[in-house]
C-alpha cells in the first residue's frame, strides 16, 4: 500500500476529483469507441506509424488544440478566482499549481506544437519537396513531443501538479520548499518533449537548407520559410542549454546534487540566468513564424508582393541574433549591478529596432493595396496596432531602472499576453482559417470567423488592458487573493469578463469547425484564396508525394507569377517517386521514454532501468534496420492525378 | 536511389549528403551543450562547500593517459576514414578496431578516476563544484561510451554487407562525432584540469 501512496494528489479537492472521473470517462469512451468502429487498424497503420510530414502536421495540430482548451481552462480559473476580492473558489495551493500549469501547457505544449504543425504541414509544400529530410526522426520528434506532453498533464490527478511557476526558480523548487513530484514531471516531462523540439529543428534545417526546388535560392523562399528557418536555427542553439539546465534541476531533485540549492556552494541564480538564456530565445521562437505568416497572409490579402523582402530577413536575422543577448532583462531585480543593468536595458531595447523595421514593413505593403477583408486578414490588421502596444510596453520594463517598479506585477503580465496573444494566438488562428482549405477541402465560415475576431479581440481588450494599470498599482503576480481595500476589485471584474469574452470567441472557433465541416462548399478548387506561393499550386487534397513534378521557380511568388505572367512551374514529366516507408519504432520508442519519464518522476529505478535499456534497444534496432524506402509508379502517381483533376471541377 | 560515383562513397546519394549536414547541424546543438556545462562549470568552480577543490582531487597522470589515449584514436578513425576513401575494407576496419580499442581504454581511465574522486571524498553530492565537475566528465564519458557501442554496431555492419553507401555514410558521421569528441576533450583537459591544477 504504501508503494502506491505516493500516486496520490497531495492536495486534492472536488476539481482535482472531477477532473480524474472525466479523464477516466474520456478515456474509456475514446477506446469504446476506437473498438466499436473498428478503427484500431486504421489509426495504427495510418497514423500512429506514419513518417508524412503532413500527417505528422495535423496530429502536432490536435494536440495544440487539446492543449488550448486545458490551458484555457487554467486561465479561466485563475482569472475567476481573482475576479472579486477574498474569493475562496481556489486555495493559494490550487492557484500556484493552475498559474504553473497554464505557463508550461500554453508555451510548450500549445503554443510550440501549433509553429510545429505550420513547419510540418507547410515547409515541404513551400519548397517544393516530398518530405522533410528525415521523415522517421520527424515521427520521432512528435512522439516524443507527444508523450512529454502527457506526462505533465498527468501530473494534475496522479502525485501532483508542478506549483513553483513555469520558471520554477530555485531554491522555491528544489526538494526542501517543494516536496510533492510536481517538479519532478517539471523537470522530466519537459525534457522528453525539449528532445522532440531539438530533433524537429534538426530536421527543418536540413529540409530548408538541402530540398529546395530547383530555382529557389535563399533570397526567392517564402517569407514563412524564412522565419521558420529562423525559429529553427534557435532552437537548436537554445535547446541545449535547457537540456542541460533541466537534467540539472532533475539532479538536484532526485539525486541530491547542489547546482540551485543554498548551500554546500550551490547557486540558484544559475537557474534564473540559465533558464532566461532558453527562455528568450523561446519567446522569438514562438513569434518569428508567427510573422512568417502574416507576412504571407498581408501579401496575399494585399494582392501585392511582400514591401521590403530583405529587410524581413535581415531583421529576423537581427533579432535571432539578439534574443540571445537579452535574458537578465527578466531578472533586473535580482541584483546584478548597474553596469550589467544597463547593457542588458540597451541590448533589450536594441530588439524593439528590427521590431519596428517589420511592423513598417507590413504597413507598407498594405499600402496602396487592394486588401480583401477575409478573416486571416482581419486577425493580421488587428495584430499590428496591439501587437505594437506589447512591444512598446516591453521597451517601458527593459528600462531597468523603472523595472523595479513594474517586475513581478500584473504590469509584466499584461505585457507579455500582449505580444503573445495578438501576436502568436492570432497568427495561430489566422493561419489555420488561412491554410484549412488546403488541408481539409472546404474553407471554414467567413461571417463566424469574423465574429470570432472581433470577440477575441474585444476580449482581449478587456481581459489583459486593465492588468496594466492594477499592475503599476500594484497588484503582484502570482498572489492567488487580495483585499477589498487594495481597491483592485473592479478591474479584476473586468479581466474576468474579458476573459470569459475569450472564452466564447474560442468556443465560437470550435462551433465554427462544426458548421463548416456540416455545410461549407466542397467545391472550392486548390486556390481558393487567389494565393502566391507553392504550397497552393498542387492539388487539394495534398497526394502523398505532394508534387507529382518537382516545380520550377524563378521568384520568391512563383505560384502568382505562374498564374498572372505564364511562368511555367511543372516542366518534364512524371517519374517515379522514391517514399519513406511508415514504421512503428518512433511510437514505441517514444513509448518507452514515457515509462522511463514516470518511473524516474516517482523513482522507481528498477522500472527506469528497464525502460532504458528498451530505448537502447529500439536504437539498436534502428541501426542494423535495413529500410531503402518504396517506389510509387508512374501509372499510380497518373492515376492519383487524374483523379484529383477530376475532384477540383 | 541514385548514386553519384563523383563523389565519395559516404556522399554518393542525396539522403546520404542530408544525413551527413543534419549530423553537422547535431554536432552544433552538441557544442551548445557542452558550451552550457562549462558555464555552469566556471560558475561553479569555486563553491566548493565543504569540499575538496580541484587542485586538491586531480591527478595528472590517469588525465595524461586518457589524453593521449583519446587524441590518438582521433588521428586512427582519420586513417580509417582515408582507407575508406581507397575503398580498402580491411584497413579501415583494422583502424575502426584500434579506434574502439583505445576509445575502451580511455573509458578505463575514466572509470579509475571516478572512483579515485569517490574515496578521495568528492562525490556528486559533496559540493556544487564537485556535482558539475562529475556532471561535464560524465557527460563526455558518456557520449564516449554510447560512441563506443555504436562504432561496434557500424563495425559489425561492414563486416556483414561491405563498403556500400550507406555503411560509409555512417562510418564518416561517426568519424565526426569520434572527432567532437576528441576536441571536447581537449578543452576540458585545458580549462578544467589544467587550470584547476595551477
Ligand atoms: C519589443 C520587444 C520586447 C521587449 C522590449 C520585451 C521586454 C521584456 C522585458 C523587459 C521583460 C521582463 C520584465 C520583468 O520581468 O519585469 C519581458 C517579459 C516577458 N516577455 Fe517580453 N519583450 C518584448 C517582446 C516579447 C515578445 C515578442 C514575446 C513573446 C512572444 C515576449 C514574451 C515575454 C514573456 C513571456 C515575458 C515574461 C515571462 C515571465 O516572467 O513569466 N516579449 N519582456
Ligand atoms: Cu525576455
Amino acid at each position: 500500500m504504501d508503494f502506491f501512496n505516493r500516486f496520490a494528489v497531495p492536495h486534492p479537492s472536488f476539481l482535482i476529483y472531477g477532473a480524474m472521473v472525466s479523464i477516466a470517462i474520456a478515456m474509456i469512451a475514446v477506446v469504446v469507441g476506437i473498438t466499436y468502429f473498428k478503427k484500431w487498424g486504421y489509426l495504427w497503420r495510418e497514423w500512429l506509424t506514419t513518417v508524412d510530414h503532413k500527417r505528422i502536421g495535423i496530429m502536432y495540430l490536435i494536440v495544440a488544440l487539446l492543449m488550448l482548451f486545458r490551458g484555457g481552462v487554467d486561465a479561466i480559473m485563475m482569472r475567476y478566482q481573482l475576479s472579486m476580492p477574498d474569493n475562496t473558489f481556489l486555495d493559494s495551493q490550487h492557484y500556484n499549481e493552475v498559474f504553473t500549469t497554464h505557463g508550461i501547457v500554453m508555451i510548450l505544449f500549445m503554443a510550440m506544437p501549433f509553429i510545429t504543425f505550420f513547419f510540418n504541414y507547410l515547409i515541404p509544400l513551400q519548397i517544393g519537396a516530398r518530405d522533410v529530410a528525415f521523415p522517421r526522426l520527424n515521427a520521432l520528434s512528435f512522439w516524443l513531443f507527444f508523450m512529454g506532453a502527457m506526462l505533465f498533464n498527468m501530473s494534475f490527478v496522479v502525485g501532483g501538479s508542478p506549483d513553483s511557476g513555469w520558471t520554477s526558480y530555485f531554491p522555491l523548487a528544489g526538494n526542501e520548499f517543494s516536496t510533492s513530484v510536481g517538479t519532478n514531471y517539471y523537470m522530466i516531462a519537459i525534457q522528453i518533449a525539449g528532445m522532440g523540439t531539438l530533433m524537429t529543428g534538426i530536421n527543418f534545417i536540413t529540409t530548408i537548407l538541402k530540398m529546395r526546388a530547383p530555382g529557389m535560392k535563399l533570397m526567392k523562399m517564402p517569407m514563412f520559410t524564412w522565419s521558420a528557418f529562423i525559429a529553427n536555427v534557435i532552437v537548436v542553439f537554445a535547446f541545449p542549454v535547457l537540456t542541460v539546465l533541466l537534467a540539472m534541476g532533475t539532479m538536484d531533485r532526485l539525486f541530491g546534487t547542489n547546482f540551485f540549492t543554498t548551500d554546500n556552494g550551490g547557486m540558484d541564480m544559475l537557474w534564473a540566468n540559465l533558464f532566461w538564456v532558453w527562455g528568450h530565445p523561446e519567446v522569438y521562437i514562438l513569434i518569428l513564424p508567427a510573422f512568417g505568416l502574416y507576412s504571407e497572409i498581408i501579401s496575399t490579402f494585399a494582392r501585392r508582393n511582400l514591401y521590403g523582402y530583405k529587410s524581413m530577413v535581415a531583421s529576423m536575422v537581427v533579432i535571432s541574433i539578439f534574443s540571445f543577448l537579452v535574458w537578465a532583462h527578466h531578472f533586473f531585480t535580482m541584483g546584478q549591478g548597474p553596469l550589467t543593468n544597463s547593457i542588458f536595458s540597451i541590448t533589450t531595447m536594441a530588439i524593439a529596432v528590427p521590431t519596428g523595421v517589420k511592423i513598417f514593413n507590413w504597413l507598407f505593403t498594405l499600402w496602396k493595396g487592394k486588401i480583401v477583408f477575409t478573416t486571416p486578414m482581419l486577425y493580421s490588421i488587428l495584430f499590428i496596432p496591439l501587437f505594437t502596444l506589447g512591444g512598446v510596453t516591453g521597451v517601458m520594463l527593459a528600462m531597468s531602472a523603472a523595472d523595479y517598479q513594474y517586475h513581478n506585477t500584473m504590469f509584466l503580465v499584461a505585457h507579455f499576453h500582449n505580444v503573445i496573444i495578438p501576436g502568436v494566438v492570432y497568427a495561430m488562428i489566422a493561419g489555420l482559417t488561412f491554410y484549412w482549405p488546403k488541408m481539409f477541402g472546404f474553407m471554414l465560415n467567413e461571417k463566424l470567423g469574423k465574429w470570432t475576431a472581433w470577440l477575441l479581440s474585444v476580449g482581449f481588450v478587456l481581459a489583459f488592458i486593465p492588468m496594466y494599470i492594477t499592475g503599476l498599482d500594484g497588484q503582484a503576480r502570482r498572489m492567488y487573493t487580495y483585499s477589498e481595500s487594495t481597491g483592485f476589485s473592479t478591474l479584476n471584474m473586468v479581466s474576468f469578463i474579458g476573459a470569459a469574452i475569450m472564452a466564447v470567441a474560442f468556443a465560437l472557433l470550435v462551433y465554427n469547425i462544426y458548421y463548416s465541416i456540416r455545410y461549407a462548399s466542397r467545391d472550392i478548387g486548390s486556390d481558393p484564396w487567389d494565393a502566391r506561393s507553392l504550397e497552393w499550386a498542387t492539388h487539394t487534397p495534398v497526394p502523398e508525394y505532394n508534387f507529382a513534378i518537382i516545380p520550377e521557380v524563378a521568384s520568391t511568388e512563383a505560384f502568382w507569377d505562374s498564374k498572372k505572367k505564364g511562368h511555367e512551374l511543372f516542366k518534364g514529366k512524371i517519374e517515379k517517386i522514391h517514399m519513406p516507408n511508415n514504421s512503428p519504432l518512433p511510437f514505441i520508442m517514444s513509448c518507452i521514454f514515457f515509462v522511463f519519464g514516470f518511473s524516474m518522476v516517482f523513482s522507481i529505478w528498477p522500472v527506469a532501468i528497464i525502460a532504458l535499456i528498451g530505448i537502447l534497444a529500439c536504437l539498436t534496432y534502428r541501426s542494423f534496420e535495413k529500410d531503402h524506402g518504396r517506389y510509387i509508379s508512374v501509372e499510380e502517381i497518373e492515376e492519383t492525378e487524374a483523379k484529383l483533376r477530376g475532384a477540383k471541377k | 536511389m541514385k548514386v553519384d560515383n563523383s563523389l565519395p562513397l559516404e556522399y554518393s546519394t542525396e539522403e546520404n549528403s542530408l544525413k551527413i549536414l543534419g549530423f553537422w547541424i547535431f554536432l552544433g546543438a552538441e557544442i551548445m551543450l557542452f558550451a552550457t556545462l562549462f558555464t555552469a562549470y566556471f560558475t561553479l568552480e569555486n563553491r566548493i562547500g565543504n569540499g575538496p577543490s580541484g587542485a586538491e582531487i586531480f591527478e595528472i597522470s590517469p588525465v595524461l593517459v586518457e589524453t593521449i589515449l583519446l587524441l590518438t584514436s582521433s588521428f586512427v578513425i582519420g586513417l580509417g576514414i582515408h582507407a575508406m576513401r581507397l575503398g580498402n575494407k580491411k584497413a579501415m576496419m583494422i583502424f575502426f578496431s584500434i579506434t574502439l580499442l583505445l576509445g575502451a581504454g580511455f573509458l578505463g581511465f575514466e572509470i579509475y578516476e571516478f572512483i579515485h574522486y569517490v574515496h578521495v571524498g568528492a562525490t556528486l553530492q559533496t559540493s556544487a563544484f564537485t556535482a558539475i565537475l562529475l556532471t561535464t566528465l560524465g557527460t563526455h564519458g558518456l557520449h564516449v561510451t554510447f560512441g563506443l557501442v555504436w562504432g561496434l554496431f557500424i563495425l559489425i555492419q561492414i563486416k556483414k554487407r561491405g563498403l556500400t553507401p550507406e555503411t560509409a555514410n555512417k562510418s564518416f558521421i561517426f568519424s565526426l562525432y569520434w572527432h567532437f569528441l576528441d576536441i571536447i576533450w581537449i578543452f576540458i583537459f585545458s580549462f578544467i584540469y589544467l587550470k584547476g591544477m595551477m
